[in-house]
C-alpha cells in the first residue's frame, strides 16, 4: 500500500538538466518549458543579475574594510537566484538561507538592511511582511520547514499563494529539509524546494556530501517530483521554477528543483578556498558564467547596446553606493534594544536586567549610544 | 462537575478552537485517535481535518511547520507526544521559535503553544518520563507553564493559546487523571502568578506540575507531626514569580524546592539562588532541594526509588526544621 500511488517514474528527474541558453547566447526551445517572457523581461533578468553582482562585490569590499563582520557571496549563483525568484508572483513567499542577495534584490528588499545581519548591528533589518521575504536563516536547512508550514497555512486558508525556500547541496544532508519534504508531500503543500547545488558545503565537495545519483533524486522518496536545471542559465531556472509554481498553484503540490551552479567565491569571507580547490577548476567554472551568456543572448537579439550597458552599470553602481552609504559607519544598535521583542509582557526580573544595563551605560557616560 | 486534568485541557482546546478559527491543533496521533492520552479527543470530529490533524512522525517538522503556520497568521497548538521526543525539535525550538520575534525586531510574532506531556510516575518505557523543563526555562524568548491542578490546566491552556509569545506548555502526565470539582470554563490567576495552595507557617514547599499533589500530601502528613507547611505552586517556570516566592519564604523563613527533574542546574538551583539573593536575612535554614537524582531516568520498576515522594520531602522538612 502506498500513500500516494503516483508513478515513481514521473517523480524521477529527467536524465538531463533543463538547459535553454548556451554560453554563446544561443537559445534552445523546450516545449515543456515555455518562457513567455518579452524583451523587457529578458533585459530585466539581466539587470537583476548585474546589480546583484555589483552589490555582492561591494559587500565583499565592505567586509575587507571592516564594515561587515563576514559575508557569504553569491558570485556565480546569480542566475539560480534571480531566475527562480523572478518566477514567483508578488504575493508568493520566499524563505531564504543566508546567501540569497540576488533573490532579495528581485524582491526589492533594501540591500543595506539585508546586510545588517553581517554587519552585526542587528539580526535583521527588513520587515518580512513588506516583501514576502522571510529573515535569513543560518542554521542549515531549517527554513525549509517554515516555508512548508506557511504553504500549509495558505492551503488551509484557500489562499492560492506558493512559497519557495532556498537551501544548498550541504543542506540536503540535514534532517529538516527531509522532514519538510515529508510534510509537504503528505499535505500537498504549495512549496518549492529550490536547491542551489554550488558543489561545495564550505570545503566539502558534493561527492562527499551524498551518494545519491543526483540531489533531485532525493525528492522521489517523498512523492515529490525532482527536477534539475542548469543553474547558470537564468532562463532555465526561471522556466523550471515557473512550471513548479504553476503546478503548486493548481493544487498539485510541491516540487524539488536542483539548480546546478558553482560558488565562484569563498564560502564566506572567512574562508580560504585555495585549500580545497584549484585555479584550473575555477577557470573552468568561469566559462559558464551566468551573466555573460545572458548578455550574449541580448546582444544577438539587438536588445543590448552601449546605452543599456551604461544605464545598467549606473543602476548597479547606484545600488552599491546606497548599500555602502547604508552600511558604512552605520551606528551600532541601541544596547537597550537587547531587551525589546523578547516577551510581549516582560516581568520584574527581566526589567531588573534591563535596568542593570541602563545603569552600566549611564556609568559609562554613554547615555547617547552609538558612535 | 468533576473533571480530570486531561478533560480540562481537552475542553480548553475545544473552546479555544471554537472561539478562534486561527487555532489549529496538530501532532502525532492527535486527530483520529485523539492523542495517546486522549487529550485531543473529539477535536477533529468537531473542527475537521484542516484544524486538527495528524502529522507525520517528525518532531522537528511539527515545530518547524508550526513556525511557518504562525508566520502565516495561525495560532498553532502543537503536541510533542512525549517529553523524551522533544529533543529532535530542539533546534527549531531554541534557534527559531524562541528567537524569531526578537531577531525580526517584533515584526514576526509566533503565538505557538507547544504541548508536552512530561514527567514520570506512570510506569512508562524508557524516554517517556523525562522532565526537560530547565532546557526551555533557560531559553530566552519562551514562556514555560505547567499546571498542577485541573482548573489551572484549563485556564492556563487558554492563556497560553491567547499569548503572542511562544509557550511551552508542560502537562504533568501522571496527573492527567487527577480529578477536581470545577465548572468549565474557569478563569484562575494569570499563569505568571505563583499561587499558595496551602497556608502554613513553619516552612514553604515550592513546587510545580506533578509535584504539587506530592507537596500537598506531604503537608498533610507533616500536619500529623505538628508541622505547618505552606505549599507554593509556581505554575509558570518562565517567567518565575520572584516576588511571590520571596514573600512566601519570608513568611516562613524556610524553603524547600521540590521537583521531579534531576537536581543539578534544575529549577531548584535558580529558585534557591533568587531566595538567597533577596531573602537572605529571613532564612532560618539553607534552602533545600528535593528532586530526582542526577542519573538517567530509571526503568519503570525502579522509578519509585527515583521520584521524589512524600517521605523524601518529609526527610528534607525535618532537616530544615532541625537546622
Amino acid at each position: 500500500v502506498t500513500a500516494h500511488p503516483s508513478d515513481p517514474n514521473t517523480l524521477l528527474p529527467p536524465p538531463e538538466p533543463v538547459h535553454l541558453l548556451d554560453p554563446d547566447g544561443t537559445l534552445h526551445d523546450d516545449p515543456d518549458h515555455p518562457l513567455g517572457l518579452d524583451d523587457d523581461d529578458l533585459r530585466l533578468l539581466y539587470r537583476f543579475m548585474a546589480v546583484t553582482r555589483k552589490v555582492d562585490r561591494e559587500a565583499i569590499n565592505l567586509q575587507r574594510q571592516g564594515q561587515l563582520g563576514v559575508y557569504a557571496s553569491c558570485l556565480g549563483q546569480e542566475a539560480a537566484q534571480v531566475g527562480s525568484a523572478f518566477a514567483l508572483d508578488d504575493n508568493d513567499w520566499i524563505f531564504p538561507s543566508y546567501r540569497e542577495l540576488g533573490a532579495a534584490l528581485v524582491r526589492d528588499v533594501d540591500a543595506a538592511g539585508f546586510l545588517h545581519l553581517y554587519r552585526g548591528t542587528w539580526l535583521s533589518d527588513h520587515d518580512p511582511y513588506a516583501h514576502n521575504f522571510a529573515l535569513m536563516s543560518i542554521p542549515i536547512g531549517t527554513q525549509a520547514l517554515h516555508a512548508t508550514g506557511f504553504a500549509m497555512g495558505a492551503r488551509f486558508d484557500r489562499n492560492p499563494i506558493v512559497t519557495m525556500t532556498y537551501f544548498g547541496d550541504g543542506g540536503t544532508s540535514e534532517g529538516d529539509p527531509h522532514e519538510a519534504m515529508t510534510f509537504a508531500g503528505v499535505m500537498q503543500a504549495p512549496v518549492i524546494f529550490f536547491v542551489q547545488n554550488n558543489q561545495y558545503a564550505i570545503s566539502v565537495p558534493l561527492e562527499k556530501q551524498t551518494a545519491a545519483p543526483t540531489l533531485a533524486h532525493k525528492a522521489v522518496g517523498y512523492g515529490i517530483p525532482g527536477r534539475r536545471c542548469d543553474g547558470n542559465d537564468v532562463l532555465a531556472t526561471y522556466a523550471v521554477t515557473r512550471r513548479a509554481v504553476e503546478r503548486a498553484r493548481r493544487g498539485e503540490g510541491p516540487t524539488f528543483i536542483e539548480a546546478l551552479t558553482y560558488r565562484m567565491e569563498a564560502h564566506t569571507t572567512s574562508d580560504d578556498p585555495t585549500r580545497y580547490r584549484t585555479q584550473e577548476e575555477l577557470d573552468e567554472a568561469a566559462k559558464t558564467d551566468p551573466l555573460a551568456r545572458m548578455r550574449n543572448l541580448l546582444t544577438k537579439r539587438d536588445l543590448y547596446d552601449d546605452e543599456l550597458d551604461r544605464e545598467i552599470e549606473e543602476q548597479a553602481q547606484q545600488t552599491a553606493s546606497e548599500v555602502r552609504a547604508g552600511i558604512y559607519d552605520a551606528p551600532h544598535g541601541d544596547p537597550m534594544e537587547l531587551f525589546e521583542h523578547v516577551y510581549v509582557d516582560p516581568t520584574g526580573h527581566f526589567e531588573e536586567q534591563r535596568e542593570l544595563l541602563r545603569s552600566e551605560l549611564d556609568a559609562d557616560g554613554a547615555s547617547e549610544v552609538g558612535r | 462537575m468533576t473533571v480530570t486534568m486531561a478533560q480540562a485541557i481537552n475542553t480548553a482546546l475545544h473552546d479555544a478552537m471554537a472561539e478562534d478559527a486561527k487555532v489549529l491543533v496538530f501532532g502525532e496521533d492527535v486527530g483520529r485517535l485523539g492523542g495517546v492520552f486522549r487529550v485531543t479527543d473529539g477535536l477533529q470530529a468537531a473542527f475537521g481535518e484542516d484544524r486538527c490533524y495528524d502529522t507525520p512522525l517528525a518532531e522537528s517538522g511539527i515545530v518547524g511547520t508550526a513556525i511557518g503556520l504562525a508566520m502565516y497568521g495561525y495560532r498553532p497548538v502543537a503536541e510533542m507526544q512525549f517529553d523524551g521526543f522533544t529533543y529532535p525539535a530542539f533546534e527549531q525550538i531554541v534557534s527559531h521559535l524562541a528567537k524569531m520575534p526578537n531577531r525580526s525586531r517584533g515584526t514576526v510574532k509566533l503565538p505557538v503553544t507547544l504541548r508536552i506531556p512530561y514527567g514520570g510516575g506512570i510506569g512508562a518505557v524508557e524516554h517517556h518520563s523525562e522532565s526537560p523543563e530547565a532546557y526551555w526555562a533557560h531559553t530566552a524568548g519562551l514562556k514555560v507553564m505547567t499546571p498542577g491542578v485541573p482548573a489551572d490546566a484549563y485556564s492556563m491552556m487558554r492563556e497560553a493559546i491567547a499569548s503572542d509569545d511562544p509557550v511551552v506548555f508542560l502537562e504533568p502526565k501522571r496527573r492527567y487523571w487527577m480529578k477536581a470539582d470545577v465548572e468549565l470554563p474557569v478563569s484562575t490567576e494569570p499563569a505568571r502568578q505563583a499561587v499558595v495552595r496551602r497556608e502554613g507557617s513553619d516552612l514553604t514547599l515550592i513546587c510545580y506540575g506533578p509535584m504539587v499533589r506530592t507537596a500537598l500530601d506531604a503537608a498533610d502528613a507533616a500536619a500529623d507531626e505538628g508541622w505547618s507547611l505552606q505549599v507554593l505552586d509556581l505554575r509558570s517556570l518562565s517567567p518565575l514569580d520572584t516576588p511571590t516566592i520571596i514573600d512566601a519564604v519570608q513568611r516562613t523563613g524556610r524553603a524547600i524546592v521540590v521537583h521531579e527533574a534531576a537536581m543539578t542546574l534544575g529549577m531548584g538551583a535558580e529558585i534557591a539562588a533568587r531566595i538567597q539573593e533577596r531573602a537572605f536575612y529571613h532564612l532560618e535554614a539553607p534552602v533545600l532541594r528535593v528532586t530526582g537524582f542526577d542519573t538517567p531516568y530509571p526503568p519503570a520498576k525502579l522509578e519509585e526509588y527515583w521520584l521524589p515522594d512524600v517521605d523524601r520531602v518529609l526527610d528534607a522538612v525535618e532537616r530544615s526544621l532541625s537546622y
